[in-house]
């Protein structure tokens, strides 16, 4: 149970960083005001960073990762979250024996 | 315990494993999960940590991954009139993106209460350290993660918060936008732009389609 103070320093500077952009829209929206249009732009942040995270690996890793993110997009429209997931892992562990 | 604390559970335990190979102690493992409390960073971290840890370029790609926090933090925050001006700062601090997810997806229900939100985040953030250290202790025992498929449980996450985000086409132009960017950055960008590249192609996307129905009106 060490800790080396190059770590440390690279921890807490990973930590500063992070915090900054957790508070930072906070603040943001302290000097905007919202309008219609922002709040357009707003809402569509979430579906499209979500989006974002996931593309590379539901469209551009294999077909392995391709058929394990439509397995769980299908089985999450009539499954909760949980089930979903499993089913992913499941498809992607069997497509990767067979791919 | 909510299912998003379950699915975290896997991917703890690959981050404390993956972060043990790296020869990061138990402690330092600990410490980095309950400190930044951002996977997608901390698993960026162990991709390009050197002996000894280099604090610039670590911070530097924290910064970059995480952010889209500052988006969240936005959105999220124009939705909790119901927490106190200390409470809103102190629930910013546990915004990891399916916290953040899971309460947008809330507040499009319902009122966003504290109580609420601390009952998803506090349990998540625990079980979040709990399960970097289990994997940090366990990290030879567990095989190949990608050979069970756990990998893949963050996307799974992923791809099912983001269906609850559907309105309708104009959704649809969103999230086309947003992959198609977000494919094309990451093959031709390194790093992690490609996540601001697919926020920025939805928002263009959101505002044109916006338009286009003023303009139908």
């Amino acid at each position: 149970m060490t800790v080396d103070p190059h770590t440390l320093l690279a921890i807490v500077a990973m930590a500063f960083a992070t915090v900054l952009t957790r508070l930072g829209g906070l603040v943001l929206i302290r000097f905007m005001t919202i309008g219609p249009k922002q709040k357009q732009a707003l809402e569509a942040i979430p579906p499209a960073v979500l989006m974002a995270v996931i593309a590379p690996t539901a469209l551009a890793t294999g077909p392995a990762e391709t058929i394990a993110a439509l397995a769980t997009a299908l089985v999450a429209t009539r499954l909760p979250l949980l089930a979903a997931v499993a089913a992913g892992v499941i498809v992607v562990a069997v497509a990767r024996v067979f791919g | 315990m909510s299912p998003l604390t379950v699915a975290v559970m896997p991917i703890g335990l690959v981050f404390g494993a993956v972060a043990a190979t790296k020869g990061l102690s138990s402690l330092e493992i600990v410490l980095m999960s309950a400190l930044v409390f951002a996977g997608g960073s901390q698993f960026v971290a162990l991709d390009i940590w050197t002996h000894p840890a280099s604090w610039a370029a670590l911070g530097f790609s924290a910064l970059l991954v995480n952010i889209r926090h500052l988006l969240m933090s936005a959105s999220i925050g124009t939705k909790t009139p119901a927490f106190s001006g200390p409470s809103r700062y102190a629930a910013m601090l546990l915004l990891a993106d399916e916290i953040w997810a899971m309460a947008e997806v809330r507040a499009g229900e319902t009122r966003l209460t504290p109580a609420w939100y601390a009952g998803l985040a506090v349990p998540f953030y625990l079980v979040w350290i709990m399960a970097g250290l289990a994997g940090s202790l366990a990290g030879a025992f567990l095989g190949d993660p990608k050979a069970l498929g756990l990998d893949f449980a963050f996307p799974a996450v992923f791809i099912v918060l983001v269906m609850g985000f559907w309105k309708g086409r104009e959704t649809g132009a969103v999230l086309a936008a947003s992959a198609a960017a977000a494919v094309l950055a990451h093959q031709f960008l390194p790093g992690v732009w490609y996540i601001a590249a697919g926020a920025a192609a939805g928002v263009v996307a959101a505002l044109f389609t916006g338009e286009r129905q003023e303009a139908c009106a």
